[in-house]
Parts: C-alpha cells; sequence; structure tokens
C-alpha cells in the first residue's frame, strides 16, 4: 500500500536519484535510499524497503542499481525504474570519466586520499545504522536471529564466498519464518 | 572476438551483468582477463589504476568498466559499456520485482520476506566491517564509524552529505597533523 495518494512525478524521482548518485562516495547508497525513501518521503514502508534490499542482494547485478531498480518499480512501474536507474547513473557517468582523464594530478592533490577514507569510513557507519534499522522485529525471533549472526560469521569474519552461504542459509531461514512466522513489530 | 569495438564491449561485459552474484566485487576478475589478456585494451596495471578510479568518484565501483569503454572507444564506448553491464541485470531485476509485488500479502511471500530479511541485516553489517578492514586506517575508522552510526541513531534525519563533509574534514585534519 503505498501511503501517497498522488503519484510521484518522474522528475521528482530522477532529482532524488540524481542527487544520491552524485554523493554515493564510499558505498552508504542503501542507508541513504532508506532515508530518503522510506523516512523523508514515505514512498514505502519498512518492509517493503527491507525485503527489496534482500531482493537486490539475491539477484545478480549492483545492490544500489538494483534498489534503484526496484524502488522505481515500487513507485512508477517500467518508467520509474528506467528514470531511477538513469538518474542514479548519469551523473557518475561523466564523473568517472572526468576523473579517468585527471587522475594522475587528483591523487597529487593534498589531503585527497585522506578525505576519500574519511567519506568510507562514515558510509561505514550509515551501513551499521540500518544494518540495526532492519534488524528491528527480527531480535525477538530466534530463528532470525540465528540467521542474521550466521550471515555475518560467515560473510564477515570468515569470508566465506557469498552464493553457497546465501544459497544455504535462504532457504534455511525462509523454510523456518514459514512454520513460525514472526511477531509483526510497529514500524518506526 | 569481434573486430568492431562497441560490440567487443557488449559481448565481453553484457553476461558479466547477469553473473554479477552477489555485487560487483564478482565482476572484476573475469573483466580484467579479458581485457588486458584476450582483447589487450589496457595493461594490468592500468586496470588497477581504473579500479582506483571508479573506488574514489560517485557512483559504483563496477563503473571502471564505464572508463574501460572510454578508454577503448571514447563516449560512445562508455555509453555502451555502461548500458551493456546494468541494463541486462536491472532488467532482471525490475521482473521480479514486479511478480514480487504482485503477490504481496500470501503466506510464502511473508515467509520469504521475513527469512531473507535478517540474511540482509546480516550482509549489511559485514559489508561495512569488510570496508573497515580495507581502508587500513584502524582504531580510527572503527571510531569514526560508530560515531557516524550513533549519530544517526540520535538524529535519523541528520543530512548524509554533513556526515560525509564531517568524515572527510576530521580525516584530512588527522593526516595533516600526524603526518
Amino acid at each position: 500500500m503505498q501511503k501517497n495518494v498522488t503519484p510521484v512525478s518522474l522528475l521528482a524521482l530522477y532529482k532524488l536519484f540524481f542527487g544520491v548518485g552524485l554523493f554515493s562516495f564510499g558505498g552508504g547508497l542503501t542507508a541513504w535510499f532508506h532515508r530518503e525513501v522510506v523516512l523523508v518521503r514515505g514512498w514505502m514502508t519498512n518492509d517493503e524497503f527491507f525485503s527489496g534490499y534482500s531482493l537486490a542482494q539475491l539477484l545478480p547485478g549492483v545492490n544500489s542499481t538494483n534498489m534503484a531498480v526496484y524502488i522505481g518499480q515500487h513507485v512508477r512501474g517500467a518508467a520509474g525504474s528506467a528514470v531511477a536507474l538513469a538518474g542514479l547513473l548519469s551523473g557518475p557517468f561523466f564523473i568517472v570519466i572526468a576523473a579517468a582523464v585527471v587522475y594522475n594530478q587528483l591523487v597529487e592533490l593534498p589531503g585527497f586520499t585522506a578525505a576519500m577514507s574519511g567519506i568510507a569510513t562514515v558510509a561505514v557507519g550509515m551501513i551499521f545504522r540500518i544494518g540495526m534499522a532492519s534488524m528491528k522485529g527480527t531480535v525477538r525471533h530466534i530463528p532470525s536471529m540465528v540467521a542474521l549472526v550466521a550471515t555475518f560469521v560467515a560473510v564477515g569474519l570468515l569470508q566465506w564466498p557469498l552464493l553457497p552461504v546465501l544459497l544455504t542459509l535462504a532457504p534455511l531461514s525462509i523454510a523456518a519464518a514459514f512454520m513460525h512466522p514472526p511477531q509483526k513489530a510497529p514500524h518506526e | 572476438m569481434s573486430d568492431n569495438p562497441l560490440i567487443a564491449l557488449i559481448i565481453v561485459i553484457a553476461p558479466l551483468s547477469l553473473v554479477a552474484l552477489g555485487g560487483a566485487s564478482a565482476i572484476y576478475a573475469p573483466l580484467q582477463h579479458q581485457a588486458v589478456d584476450v582483447y589487450h585494451w589496457i595493461s594490468g596495471r592500468e586496470y588497477l589504476e581504473l579500479f582506483a578510479i571508479a573506488r574514489v568518484t560517485p557512483g559504483p565501483g563496477s563503473m571502471l568498466t564505464t572508463i574501460l569503454g572510454w578508454r577503448v572507444a571514447g563516449l560512445a564506448g562508455a555509453l555502451v559499456a555502461t548500458l551493456a553491464l546494468y541494463v541486462p541485470s536491472s532488467a532482471l531485476c525490475f521482473v521480479v520485482a514486479r511478480v514480487w509485488n504482485r503477490y504481496r500479502g500470501s503466506r510464502w511471500h511473508a515467509a520469504i520476506e521475513n527469512g531473507l530479511r535478517p540474511i540482509g541485516a546480516g550482509l549489511m553489517i559485514a559489508g561495512g566491517v569488510m570496508i573497515l578492514r580495507v581502508e587500513e586506517s584502524g582504531p580510527l575508522a572503527w571510531v569514526m564509524a560508530f560515531a557516524a552510526c550513533a549519530l544517526l541513531i540520535w538524529r535519523p534525519l541528520l543530512h548524509p552529505m554533513l556526515l560525509i563533509g564531517g568524515g572527510a574534514a576530521v580525516f584530512v585534519a588527522l593526516r595533516a597533523l600526524i603526518g
């Protein structure tokens, strides 16, 4: 169910994704999408957002572009997906080419690499925050907690290859959720 | 192999779009093999340079294919390489998202959603930890990440640009002080 009655304009969609795409250093993109789409604009519920995130992870392709396609589809169908994807990539498209042309001068800039590291660490903080937000409603459901910890340990600590881990844990976790559905958590 | 560089770019990149399971990191090795060893578009060292450029610019890291296309065939090459990488996976995602939203409300839909959600959460946190390891900035990186996370818990709508600008400023200042 969408909260808003008037459809989101394609221009608004393009602007949002163009803006997020331009400043998407270091990988905090999912967190930024969540802020704009769920918290600020209310285009999606928390549940809809995080179920899209899981799909974006499982399907081939880059998470952020899959997420853009998912959000665009949810808001405005096929046109929405195309516009969101184009918006996300069109800024970086020109910047990455420009950076390739002046790369040697760029790395010589004082403080450039330090600034990039700083941006990346803050982006990680954004990722942690949204990871915690998506755990809401999970903590009191034991199978979900087991799946969460197992995923983190296997991928984050042991650094096992992602695909076999997902193909093992996802069916188990889904089966557990089918037999023992978690209690619905109130939205933020 | 094709003599037309644009067609060659599509032949090399489009299949990678659909095998990039679990994100872009899956494509780097096969793309390097094709671009360096098979087609001799660039050297191995240049490939690493493309990787670094894509890393420090906005947009997905996989946009190194955009620069590769640019090196091979100019603006047309960049455009073709970008579309070849993102259109196939996006088309698949679109179809799945549509089917997915159509069945919202059924019991198996809820089970898939509830089952995948903690796995998504685990992956997010694992992804964050892996970035901090690669960054090699030591404890400072962890302190910064947790500080940013705490700030967001306190002020959920704090604008990301403020955080990003603050993070960059702190690192530049510390690097200047410590050397």
